[in-house]
């Protein structure tokens, strides 16, 4: 079994975001805590930057929740630098114990299922799951710099600048987590580092199918089905594969990636990054919950394990997808 | 361990290929034709005032006829303009020598976080780099060839 059903059903009670200037822009811009007008925030730095978002999301999370950072037991937190450094540098600012997680562009919904097992068995009473991801410090890790005179090919994804954090507590309100499904590693052989969309999807269906099986439950059964980042070919590709296994989700899905901009000509299919899924949680998809528009959703993170030197290597592309089930 | 062959899925890939959007090869081929030949009439246009306005050889000429165009792209990849021109028009930008004073500049301001001597100087080459070296080796292999050439006929 690879569904975790929590007994306790952890809660989900305070989320924060800071979205960049590109997000607040986009459809969802009223539902962020801080929009930024400087996509460097002040700092000196891309990397610094993203890190000071991600603090001020975790930062001003516990504030808002009005509790001491002494009740706050852990922070589980990834981004998609080398070495985890966004995540690593924020969190030396709190006093508090630190669990780093990688795992792409699927690190939120991984930080989500650890953190409500934390709370489910009682090893911990509040944790904050963050994640974070900024354009152009993908872009110089991942690309080329930024000022190169280069085309985006029509399958390119935009990274998310933003980052979300969110506070789970065992103090029985809504919204909860019911179960979580952990990922299995799917690879179906794709080079092309430009199209994510097609390397990440397999995993997805695998994970959703998977979920299926194991909770007896029927795509009807949910509100939505929220895909992380596949983006508009990938969302294609991963209701193929699903109607193929069996599972219509065409009426369900929705991709963050596809929310998040008004999709113009540049960003082609989409936002994609580890800052997505959370940006588009812990904002819209959380007001939703708690004015209970929402019942029961479906949050599937997709990521592409890969670095710059593997795909320089000509390795493909390895897929993973973690599955949330959250309800109110 | 299996290999990365191992895992290759034809039926998904060949999938994959048959519903993934195309890029309009047309309309990036007028693209660049027009903004290529642009920056390459701008080019004939600062030669032919010095040549009517300096009497210099033509060497030299060629020689500050590239100083100015290297200026251009530079210049203009400085102030943000060069990648939104290299956006729209794909390798009609790229190829010119504007193109290449962009691949100089554009990693020397974005490692300029990371230092003036592990970032600036050495990340300056990594996009021209490989075009310095395969240049410089093919026209010393064009030479050879032309050498022998002359040295049998």
């Amino acid at each position: 079994m690879r569904t975790l059903f929590y007994k306790n059903k952890p809660s989900i009670i305070m989320t924060s975001t800071v979205a960049g200037p590109k997000e607040s822009e986009g459809s969802l811009g009223k539902f962020y805590d801080v929009k930024l007008s400087d996509d460097k925030y002040g700092e000196k730095s891309f990397e610094k930057a993203e890190s000071k978002m991600l603090y001020t999301a975790i930062d001003n999370c516990i504030n808002k929740s009005k509790k001491d950072i002494s009740k706050i037991d852990s922070i589980i937190s990834g981004d998609l630098l080398d070495q985890i450094t966004s995540s690593t540098f924020a969190v030396r600012n709190f006093n508090t114990g630190f669990l780093g997680v990688y795992n792409a562009c699927a690190s939120f919904c991984e930080s989500l299922s650890i953190g409500a097992t934390m709370i489910d068995g009682g090893y911990m009473q509040n944790v904050i799951c963050a994640t974070s991801s900024h354009f152009s410090s993908a872009e110089r890790q991942y690309r080329f710099p930024l000022e190169l005179g280069s085309t985006r090919p029509p399958l390119a994804q935009w990274t998310v600048t933003g980052a979300g954090a969110c506070m789970l507590s065992n103090s029985k309100s809504n919204p909860k987590i019911v179960c979580s499904t952990v990922g299995k590693i799917v690879d179906f052989g794709v080079t092309d580092a430009n199209d994510m969309g097609a390397a990440m999807a397999p995993a997805g269906a695998e994970t959703i199918s998977t979920h299926f099986k194991e909770t007896g439950l029927k795509p009807n059964d949910y509100d939505l089905i929220v895909s992380g980042d596949l983006g508009t070919f990938g969302s294609r590709i991963l209701k193929d594969l699903l109607y193929e296994k069996g599972f219509d989700i065409e009426k369900q899905h929705v991709d963050c990636g596809e929310l998040i901009y008004n999709i113009s000509e540049s960003e082609y299919q989409g936002g994609s990054g580890a800052g997505c899924s959370s940006l588009v949680f812990c904002s819209y998809l959380f007001d939703k919950l708690k004015k209970k528009e929402l019942k029961r959703i479906l949050l599937v993170a997709t990521g592409a394990l890969l670095s710059s030197t593997s795909s320089m290597q000509g390795e493909s592309i390895p897929g993973i997808a973690h599955a949330v089930s959250v309800e109110c | 361990m299996k290999t990365k062959n191992q895992y290759i899925n034809n039926n998904y890939l060949n999938y994959v290929k048959s519903v993934a959007p195309k890029t309009n090869e047309v309309r990036s081929l007028l693209r660049a034709f027009w903004v290529g030949g642009f920056i390459c009439c701008l080019g004939q246009f600062f030669r032919i005032i010095i040549e009517n306005n300096f009497e210099l050889p033509p060497d030299m000429t060629a020689g500050y006829v590239s100083m100015i165009m290297i200026f251009l792209g530079s210049f203009l990849t400085g102030l943000g303009v060069y990648d939104r021109i290299g956006k729209y028009a794909g390798g009609g930008s790229i190829v010119p020598i504007t193109g290449f004073a962009n691949s100089v500049v554009s990693p020397a301001i974005e490692f300029k976080t990371e230092g003036y001597i592990y970032g600036v100087a050495s990340k300056m080459f990594t996009i021209a780099g490989p075009i310095i070296v395969y240049g410089v080796a093919s026209s010393v292999l064009v030479g050879l060839i032309y050498y022998i050439y002359y040295l049998v006929v």
